[in-house]
């Protein structure tokens, strides 16, 4: 059973809907007993960072989750907001992450280019996690985002794509996930990435 | 590489599927979710949908069919029509759409795009502008309309463009409404001018008569977001109903070829 979290923010039905085609079972977790011996949980997030630390922090989810993590059984896969929720701090806001990845999240500074980060780039995969299919070459993906994921330790990174810079945009540290995709709205290569998820 | 968007545009009416000409002559072209479900398997880059009558109507949006598109819709979708409050565009995200559209009630309150972005992120809000030349023997350059071209805006359409960016929304769409479903090309003037302003993603509507069309507008802007109703959903000079869009490898091809012409870098 797949739990994702529910804290007001992020497309949490998105998800729902890709699991029951997948044919794998997944629930709303909305309250801190939903999270009660949960193995697999997402934490999707869309918006700007410190709001969503702050309607994360107030879901009474945040303690139970810190648990899962300390205990390291349970699998986490952030997305989006909720990857760069898992660094030590962001360019966007003034809140502390979570800090179970080390990072920080910034700012793409190329005036170049435009803002947000729009669209289905190729993801490079950088180590062999079980989460993207390695063997396939043509990985892509749909972003929508203005703030990159930078990690502290290079071998967090498990996925790189380009947008004037290279960034992570895929990460790993024990039992946490986080992507700055959205699976949830890339077609095959999306359904792949959950249902992997699924079964790590 | 971040590719250009191609993107199809599904207008609804009366709950069913049509394409207009000039916004008129509404032509029933099939059902909203069998179309989605058809651009699925196609692996289609992003939808646009768009409810042609519920601002013209001042009806609330159809939550329960904006809920059905997003359930089928393995891509990112987009929700335009009616919407005109932070409360309606939060409930529309939470049914599984990933941006809302906004028009009529933006470009006559800009302060509402700002509102709506503090609440569902600026990435979230998309601000379609209706343009046309302005009418009369001494019209000169453009002007906006809202309410399906049913009434026309007094400010100037670059200088909107960039106030709704400013506003905090997070993609213009500029809608050539006088080229809507002519088949006669995207205006790539138009599409230069208002590119030259923003820095958030433009997306281009009205006018593509094929692929070729697509590509010349990806030429000229590179990174863009060509969007298109006819083209998908009719084939042949009949304009015979066919949903169809192009392979992953003809796209793919598409672009590269445009992204060259156009001496455009690879991001």
């Amino acid at each position: 059973m797949i739990r994702i979290v529910d804290y007001g923010l992020g497309n949490v039905q998105a998800f729902l809907n890709v699991y029951k085609r997948l044919g794998i079972p997944a629930q709303r977790a909305a309250v801190a007993a939903d999270l009660d011996g949960a193995r697999h949980v997402i934490l999707p997030g869309v918006g700007s960072f410190d709001y969503a630390m702050e309607c994360f922090s107030a879901s009474g989810m945040r303690e139970p989750l810190e648990r899962l993590v300390a205990d390291g059984d349970t699998r986490i896969l952030g997305i989006c907001v909720g990857m760069q929720m898992l660094a030590d701090s962001s360019d966007e806001g003034a809140l502390p992450g979570l800090g179970w990845i080390p990072g920080k999240v910034k700012q793409f500074q190329d005036d170049a280019l435009p803002m947000p980060h729009m669209g289905w780039n190729d993801v490079v995969p950088a180590q062999s996690t079980g989460l993207l299919e390695e063997a396939d070459a043509g990985l892509r993906f749909y972003f929508l985002h203005s703030y990159y994921f930078a990690c502290t330790d290079p071998s967090n990174a498990i996925a790189h794509t380009r947008y004037g810079i290279s960034f992570d945009c895929a990460v790993r540290r024990g039992q946490v996930f986080g992507v700055q995709f959205h699976p949830e709205k890339s077609h095959g290569w999306g359904g792949a990435l959950l249902r992997n998820f699924a079964s790590i | 590489m971040l590719r250009p968007r191609i993107i199809p545009c599904l207008l609804v009416h009366q709950g069913g599927l049509v394409k207009t000409v000039k916004f008129k002559a509404p032509r029933y072209v099939g059902d909203p979710i069998n179309a989605v479900k058809i651009f699925n398997e196609k692996a289609c880059d992003e939808l646009v949908v768009l409810d042609i009558d519920a601002t013209v109507e001042d009806v609330e949006p159809d939550y329960q069919m904006i809920g059905r598109l997003a359930a089928e819709c393995r891509m990112p979708l987009c929700y335009g029509g009616g919407v005109k409050t932070p409360d309606q565009a939060d409930r529309i995200i939470a049914l599984g759409v990933e941006k809302v559209a906004l028009s009529s009630a933006a470009v006559t309150n800009p302060a509402l795009v700002g509102e709506i972005a503090r609440r569902i992120g600026q990435q979230s809000i998309v601000v379609v502008i209706d343009i046309r030349p302005k009418a009369g023997l001494f019209g000169k350059g453009y002007e906006v309309v809202t309410h399906n071209a049913g009434r026309v805006l007094a400010v100037d359409p670059f200088k909107l463009a960039e106030e709704m960016q400013n506003a905090g929304a997070g993609e213009i769409v500029i809608n050539a409404v006088d080229r809507d479903g002519t088949y006669s090309g995207y205006n790539l003037a138009l599409a230069r001018s208002v590119k030259e302003r923003l820095h958030v993603p433009m997306t281009v509507l009205g006018g593509a008569g094929s692929l070729a069309d697509v590509e010349q507008l990806i030429a000229q802007n590179g990174l863009v977001g060509a969007c298109a109703g006819s083209i998908f959903v009719f084939k042949g000079g009949l304009k015979a109903v066919l949903i169809n869009y192009p392979t992953l490898e003809q796209k793919d091809e598409l672009c590269a070829r445009a992204l060259r012409a156009g001496g455009h870098e690879f991001c």
